[in-house]
């Protein structure tokens, strides 16, 4: 076992799936010598070179667009937007062109493309360095969302990305990248998108989130055990899509209740999804309303510090947002 | 052979290829009249047209290793796809939007081509798309043969890719954004650029302030001509050293194809509000199935009786297509709903 943060646990399935895969290369913008604006990159270009960890001219519609060609000639590129802010001019190649491809061509092509994400609000990011785009792209059939919120589950769900055969988009909480830390095994089996994670048990109600939100709610969580005697069930979903819906239902089956806290602004977030989703199919189960915590419906977090803690919902938040409902 | 044609790339083609580039062009010429037929009939839902753009698209796909470069065409291809070895049934499958459609099992608007054994890359309809991923297979191919995956003098193995488009499309970021990929990194990419003077209605004095596109070539380090486009030859000429360019590593062209849409843009378009009858008519006086018919007769490799059985043949291939393709099973009504995701490998699942 090997004690590490977020971003080293990223680093070093990067540096793994290299090591073993010479289909495999990574670009984007600054990846090479600089490693990375965050060093997600850090000592790989001098490992192993320009030709697999390219830093790309700047242009994030040719990092998705190049990436796409790229896995259709059976490349597994690794493609890093800096910020999810600036995925929008990709936006066409994600979501015109790589999730419509397997489709449209009625599975002559596919396209094993990862596109790694730093995402989220992170203190003096503002407007423009803090944005949440997962509801954006979960809205799209034909690409699938991950979202791990720790070292261990970063380490092999990039793995197990870069042998789907499909484009992944890998969203990555850039405020937790130093903040998380974990376990680590040494030796440790890739895993595909899909299954959500019990990140603990409790009979009392569900507690929805991913990346940064879920480790907030495991913190959460565990004060609401030991300062109310509450017993919280917390969902991590890891994958958005496809959705873990058996993961979401059994939960709420079991408490009667659920919360769902996203970092990402309400209204059509993907809370909305988990909340049809248990009105639809475990109607019958819910002892309360399915609650959303999340942030405003502004643009994304302020810039100013005070503004910025005003936004996005922290342990504080959603200890009361537990406490709410289980005093429904 | 005439002399004056023995120093061009095109005086080193067999007269096989060159009767072979003629059949091909009339075919998909015929293959598109009976599109508009079957659409006028109300038999079809939609035709978008290659007719006048025979000569630019044959021209270039001889110039390539047809089957194995990567090919990432647009949806006026036609003539391309037909060149590249895609049937007369194939397009027809297409058109009736039939189960058996190859290029996307009726998902998809007619010549929206794909064919993986080929190495023809689905296309969308939302222009230049195409071209950051065409630099991305280039990449993938010189990716390769700096691997050692590939050794770069195996023909058996992809060695550029081919990406073509309208003049307006080349006004679309994405196009700028891929060719200065390719540009910056050299790569074997060749981009036809089929210059039909109009984006629909925007003739191209409205969509950029140069009289010709291979001038914007210069601004990606790459290599640019402009030529007749309603000459297979001449188009050909141009294609063969961009494709040896790419060939030898040495970054890459942009061919412009000067040319004209005989037809509206698609069968749902009207032409009569921004082109005057003048004009077209004109444009038919040159257009590039007459033209090259004109000079295989004047070399002696087409006779007026060879004329004639080809043109049965083909009728004949239209016909069968035709009825083959309206005969075809439709897709079930739940295929609509058939899998975004590819599966899992095998021992991953």
């Amino acid at each position: 076992m090997a004690d590490m943060t977020l971003i080293e646990a990223i680093r070093s399935a990067l540096d793994e799936a290299l090591a073993q895969d010479e289909r495999v290369f990574v670009t984007g913008e600054d990846i090479g010598r600089r490693g990375g604006v965050f060093r997600a990159t850090q000592g790989l270009y001098e490992k192993y070179g320009a030709r697999r960890v390219m830093d790309s001219p700047l242009t994030e519609m040719g990092i998705v667009g190049v990436g796409i060609g790229a896995a259709l000639a059976d490349l597994r590129p690794v493609c890093e937007i800096q910020f999810a802010d600036f995925i929008h001019p990709a936006f066409n190649q994600i979501v015109g062109e790589a999730a419509r491809m397997y489709y449209r061509s009625a599975g002559g092509w596919h396209v094993p493309l990862v596109i790694r994400v730093p995402y989220g609000a992170v203190p003096g990011g503002g407007l423009y360095h803090c944005q949440s785009v997962e509801a954006l792209f979960a809205h799209i059939p034909g690409l699938k969302i991950v979202v791990p919120s720790t070292p261990r589950d970063a380490r092999r769900l990039l793995h197990g990305a870069i042998l789907d055969p499909n484009p992944v988009l890998f969203l990555e909480t850039k405020y937790g990248y130093r903040q998380i830390r974990g376990e680590v095994p040494e030796q440790d089996a890739p895993l595909l998108p899909g299954p959500a994670r019990i990140a603990r048990e409790g009979d009392d109600l569900s507690l929805f989130a991913w990346g940064l939100m879920a480790h907030y709610a495991e913190i959460a969580a565990g004060r609401a055990a030991q300062e109310d005697g509450l017993e919280v069930e917390v969902v991590d979903l890891r994958t958005l899509h496809p959705l873990d819906r058996e993961g979401v239902l059994g939960s709420v089956r079991k408490t009667g209740k659920a919360l769902v806290v996203h970092e990402d602004n309400l209204t059509m977030g993907f809370g909305a999804e988990i909340a049809a989703l248990l009105v639809d199919e475990a109607f019958e189960y819910l002892d309360g309303p399915v609650k959303r915590l999340a942030a405003p419906d502004v643009p994304a977090a302020p810039f100013n510090r005070g503004m910025f803690d005003y936004f996005l919902p922290g342990p504080d938040d959603i200890l009361a947002a537990i406490r709410d409902l289980a005093a429904y | 052979m005439p002399n004056e044609a023995g120093t061009r790339p095109s005086g080193r083609l067999s007269d096989d290829t060159l009767l072979e580039m003629y059949r091909l062009m009339l075919l998909s010429r015929r293959l598109d009249e009976r599109a508009w037929a079957l659409h006028r009939q109300g038999r079809v839902q939609f035709h978008v047209s290659a007719m006048g753009h025979e000569a630019a698209q044959v021209g270039a796909a001889f110039a390539i290793n047809r089957g194995v470069d990567y090919v990432v065409p647009y949806y006026r291809d036609l003539a391309m796809a037909i060149a590249l070895g895609c049937s007369a049934l194939d397009f027809m499958l297409g058109l009736f939007a039939r189960r058996d459609d190859p290029w996307s099992a009726g998902r998809q608007m007619p010549c929206h081509f794909s064919d993986r054994g080929r190495h023809i890359i689905s296309g969308s309809s939302t222009v230049a798309t195409q071209v950051p991923q065409a630099a991305g297979l280039a990449f993938a191919v010189r990716y390769r043969q700096r691997a050692g995956l590939v050794d770069p003098q195996d023909d058996s193995q992809p060695r550029l890719a081919l990406t073509s488009l309208g003049e307006g499309s080349t006004n679309q970021g994405e196009w700028h954004e891929g060719m200065n990929w390719a540009g910056v990194q050299r790569l074997p990419l060749v981009c036809l650029v089929e210059n039909n003077r109009y984006a629909i209605s925007v003739p191209q004095t409205e969509q950029m302030a140069i009289p010709s596109v291979a001038t914007r070539a210069a601004s990606y380090g790459a290599q640019g001509e402009s030529v007749d486009g309603n000459d297979v030859l001449a188009v050909y000429d141009a294609m063969h050293p961009a494709v040896q360019r790419a060939y030898r590593g040495e970054g890459p062209s942009l061919v412009e194809a000067h040319t004209y849409r005989l037809t509206p843009h698609t069968s749902d378009d009207d032409d009569r509000s921004y082109r005057s009858r003048e004009e077209v008519a004109a444009a038919g006086e040159v257009e590039p199935l007459v033209r090259y018919r004109q000079t295989l007769l004047e070399r002696g490799l087409l006779t007026p009786t060879l004329v004639d059985d080809l043109e049965a043949q083909t009728r004949n291939r239209v016909d069968e297509a035709q009825r083959a393709a309206e005969a075809a099973p439709e897709p079930a009504p739940e295929e609509a709903d058939s899998p975004v995701l590819a599966p899992l490998p095998e021992g991953l699942a």
